[in-house]
């Protein structure tokens, strides 16, 4: 596929996927909504790992695994985030961000 | 072989009843504790007798002469091959002396407290604290090198601290212990920097090798100088400067008058037989060093030996408090024992003084502690210390009064009585040596003999004294101890000293000084009669003759001033110069600077602890920021 | 893959993004991650990584996004609209991203990539199977073994975290 476009066009992707996900880690209050933001973080990471595979070691799977894992540890990340939450809001019967400080001094 | 492993006990034993006694003295009957520690008391005078007599009848002789004898020692604090400090028993004349002035008068005081501390509140403390004194002065007198004589010399003065402030609600014992801590203390810097100089220029703290006169010890020390006197003499006259604030020596002796304030036992006990010879026995332990390396600092011993005596004399013929005016007798005594040794010499003959002062430590343990003892059994009577209160005591207290009048008789010099022949020793010696000091020594002899016996016709003569209620005569527990020490003190005197006790070991024999002898029985008598015709009947002459003296009476009656000096020196000069500029410091330059730092610490955490909001997105946000920052840094580093 | 393939699928990409971080229906965004998760999945096939593909199709569009949507759906009313972020928030968020996305995209832009090699393996099932479980040089099996113990380990964990306090305690 490498015709005409380079890998900087993916880099540019996923680093602008990757703030985008960053502006919604900071903004957003709900706690799922923040996941989300995580989870766009994780997928321009993922594509970083491909893109990079794709095209510069393409002699081996590397970054094709990483993704592979990266995908898996989204789904704990997941699974254990989702947990917190629920257990959370069973709490305090709501899941804003800002309510939960309980680690403040 | 002999064994004499067993002299470990003597002292040991007293420790262990102290610590039993000080941990569980409160669980039985107080009398319980008193029999328990006078029991031990028993055991180790007992085992000190047994090995007075194997020592010096069966084993302690070799080729004529009384030898060192190390019964063990282990290395306690090793420093190189030569310097260690070690732990140890040590067996020569003066220490199994010591052994026998220190049991026997520990027993005595140990029997006697029976009936004089009845029914006292702190009776266990009392007897734990007198096991704890035994005990120190016994390791004190065993020790095997300088370093261990100086722990147990500390720790002698603790128990004596802790016994002079038994009374601890009388304001005026508390600061009588605490000053005798203090002066005591004072002087005992002097001690330990001595040592140290001592073992830097001898290299050894070991009594045998410090005291040998042929030992390397001796002869390599003698090299340094500084201040134009050898290095050695000042370590020696800086330990003798301990001796000094142990030994109630002017100036350092105004601690022993206010020690009074203790149960009198204890002063019989502690500052009139046994701590206070401490010194005494310290510069005939390291008598041969004295004597070959600094015959200055031996000078210096004699010389202020020798004034003391004559100024203590001179201000027990004004006090009024009979326990003060023994405190001063002990002063003057003690300060016999130092001239003694400091105009002798080594050898047999020659350590005639060396022998005297022996001698004399242990006559004077025996009548000073019944003339305490005495006093004891007199206060229990009337409870007053004041004789002005006192009079006519004899027809009360007979037994009191025959054995205090023992003592008065052995203490002026009278014989056959024990004073008489110790007393004559040290004056043959000083008239040999020095003839100013033999004087001044003889005066005090008369002085002696008439405040010995102005206190005699006071307490038992003198007026028809009315008592509130008859004073009765005391248990019989305490008047065993006084007649047992009577008898001692009556027959010390014939105890063939020379034999035992010389100064390098070889035995001699002395003999009576008639030229001596009897112009001292001649001036003793004097003042027995002169204090005869003064106070056996009540009468205004010693008020006349006190008042033509004036201020010289006076003078000696405040104790020359000696206390007033020094509270001027410290109130005056050291607190206003010294201390209160430091407390200044420390208060407002130390301490504000330790608050402005916690205040500084406190302000600036309070300020940053917001930052820790607890919320996600910040913390999130400032890493984010950071990361940005370090990005941009690096970047510009490499472009750089 | 063509150009025009990219931009399509790039376009997609970063608008769902964008949508799924401002939308303030709960369930829309989840719904517009689910969209951009697909955008990814087409570039993996697209790069002919057709396993990750599937991988990726399967437990990130399947199982994640619906898991993510059952708990929405347990804990969200989903008739409110999400609270909008204050401005100063959003200023300074932005801010943080543009200047993070510039710094980052101008090193790309100024990095010199090293030239394609033509030494390519194929990304076939075969190779896959033999690469992940394999123990030599490219083999990766250590990591595939943790990763499977970390599932486990999450598994329990949110378990535990998640269930009912005790009653009788």
């Amino acid at each position: 596929m490498p015709e005409g476009i380079g890998i900087q066009h993916f880099l540019i992707l996923s680093t602008l996927m990757f703030f985008i996900g960053v502006y919604g880690f900071l903004t957003r209050k709900n706690l799922i909504t923040i996941l989300l933001s995580v989870e766009l973080i994780l997928n321009s990471v993922n594509i970083n790992f491909v893109a990079i595979n794709k095209y510069l070691y393409p002699e081996n799977l590397g970054g094709h695994f990483f993704a592979m894992f990266v995908i898996a540890i989204a789904a704990t990340e997941v699974a254990v985030a989702i947990a917190i939450i629920i257990s959370l809001y069973r709490k305090l019967k709501m899941i804003d961000v800002e309510n939960v400080n309980e680690m403040k001094y | 072989m002999e064994n004499f492993s067993y002299t470990l006990v003597i002292p040991l034993i007293l420790f262990f009843t102290f610590v039993f006694t000080g941990l569980f003295g409160g669980k039985f009957k107080p009398v319980i504790s008193g029999i328990i520690c006078t029991v031990s008391v028993f055991i180790s005078a007992a085992l000190s007798y047994f090995a007075a007599y194997q020592y010096f009848f069966i084993y302690g002789k070799a080729d004529g002469a009384y030898r060192l004898i190390n019964v063990f020692s282990f290395h306690w604090l090793r420093f190189n091959d030569n310097l260690s400090i070690d732990l140890g028993i040590l067996l020569d004349p003066i220490s199994v002396m010591m052994l026998i002035v220190i049991t026997t008068v520990s027993l005595m005081v140990h029997i006697y407290s029976l009936g004089y501390m009845k029914g006292d509140i702190g009776f266990s403390r009392y007897y734990a604290f007198l096991s704890l004194f035994t005990f120190s002065m016994l390791g004190l007198v065993l020790s095997v090198n300088i370093f261990m004589t100086y722990m147990f010399w500390e720790l002698v003065g603790l128990s004596s601290y802790l016994l002079i402030g038994h009374y601890y609600e009388k304001p005026a014992a508390v600061s009588a212990s605490k000053k005798a801590f203090i002066v005591t203390r004072f002087a005992d810097l002097g001690f330990l920097i001595g040592i140290l100089l001592l073992s830097a220029f001898a290299g050894t703290f070991d009594f045998n090798k410090l005291t040998d006169p042929n030992g390397g010890a001796i002869l390599q020390s003698a090299s340094a100088t500084f201040l134009g006197l050898s290095a050695i003499t000042w370590a020696l006259i800086l330990i003798f400067m301990g001796c000094a604030g142990k030994s109630a020596m002017f100036p350092l002796h105004i601690w022993l008058p206010d020690a009074m304030e203790g149960p009198t036992p204890v002063s019989a006990l502690i500052h009139a037989a046994t701590m206070v010879v401490a010194g005494v026995y310290l510069v005939a332990r390291l008598f041969p060093l004295y004597v070959f390396t600094s015959p200055q600092a031996l000078e210096v011993v004699a010389y202020v030996g020798a004034f003391t005596s004559l100024f203590a004399a001179i201000i027990a013929c004004t006090q009024t408090d009979i326990k003060r005016v023994l405190a001063f007798s002990t002063i003057s005594q003690i300060g016999y024992m130092m001239v003694a040794l400091g105009v002798s010499g080594y050898g047999a003959e020659e350590g005639l003084g060396f022998m005297a002062s022996m001698f004399h430590l242990f006559t004077h343990a025996m009548f000073k502690a019944l003339l305490f003892l005495c006093a004891g059994s007199i206060i229990h009577a009337i409870h007053t210390n004041e004789i002005s209160e006192m009079g006519n005591l004899r027809k009360y207290m007979p037994v009191t009064h025959i054995t205090f009048l023992i003592a008065c008789l052995a203490i002026a010099g009278v014989p056959p009585l024990s004073g008489f022949f110790s007393k004559d020793e040290i004056l043959v010696a000083a008239v040999e040596k020095n003839f100013v000091i033999f004087l001044v020594q003889y005066i005090v002899a008369g002085i002696t003999a008439f405040y010995m016996f102005r206190l005699y016709f006071m307490v038992f003569w003198s007026r028809d004294t009315k008592y509130e209620h008859d004073p009765h005569e005391s248990p019989k527990v305490m008047l065993f101890s006084l007649v047992f020490l009577a008898v001692a003190a009556a027959l010390a005197g014939f105890i063939p000293f020379s034999e035992f006790v010389t100064s390098n070991g070889v035995p001699f024999a002395s003999h009576i000084h008639l030229s001596v002898a009897l112009p001292t029985v001649a001036l003793a008598l004097a003042g027995i009669l002169t204090a005869y015709f003064l106070y056996k009947k009540e009468s205004g002459s010693p008020d006349k003759i006190t008042n033509s003296l004036g201020i010289i009476y006076r003078s000696a009656y405040r104790k020359f001033y000696i206390d007033e000096v020094y509270l001027f020196v410290t109130k005056k000069i050291i607190f206003n110069l010294i201390s209160i500029p430091v407390a200044w410091f420390d208060r407002n330059v130390v301490d504000n600077a330790m608050n402005g730092i916690a205040f500084t610490t406190n302000y600036i955490s309070e300020k940053i602890k917001v930052m820790q909001s607890g919320q996600l997105q910040q913390y999130a946000f400032v890493m984010i920021a950071g990361m940005i920052l370090i990005f941009l840094l690096t970047l510009y580093l490499i472009i750089v | 893959m063509s150009e025009t393939v990219f931009y399509i699928l790039a376009g997609f990409i970063l608008i769902f993004s964008v949508l799924t971080v401002t939308s303030r229906r709960i369930l829309r965004t989840a719904v517009y991650l689910f969209f951009v998760l697909l955008g990814t999945c087409g570039f993996f096939f697209a790069m002919e990584f057709n396993f990750l593909g599937a991988v990726q199709l399967t437990v990130y569009a399947g199982g994640i996004v619906v898991i993510i949507i059952f708990s929405i759906m347990l804990t969200s009313d989903l008739q409110d609209k999400l609270e909008a972020a204050g401005v100063s928030k959003i200023f300074f968020s932005l801010l943080a991203v543009t200047a993070g996305a510039a710094v980052c995209i101008s090193t790309i832009l100024s990095y010199k990539f090293p030239a394609l090699t033509n030494n390519v393996l194929d990304s076939s099932m075969n190779t896959i199977g033999l690469r992940l479980l394999g123990y030599q040089e490219n083999g990766f099996v250590l990591p595939f073994e943790v990763i499977s113990i970390l599932l486990l380990a999450a598994m329990i964990g949110s378990i535990i975290i998640a269930k009912k306090a005790d009653v009788n305690k």
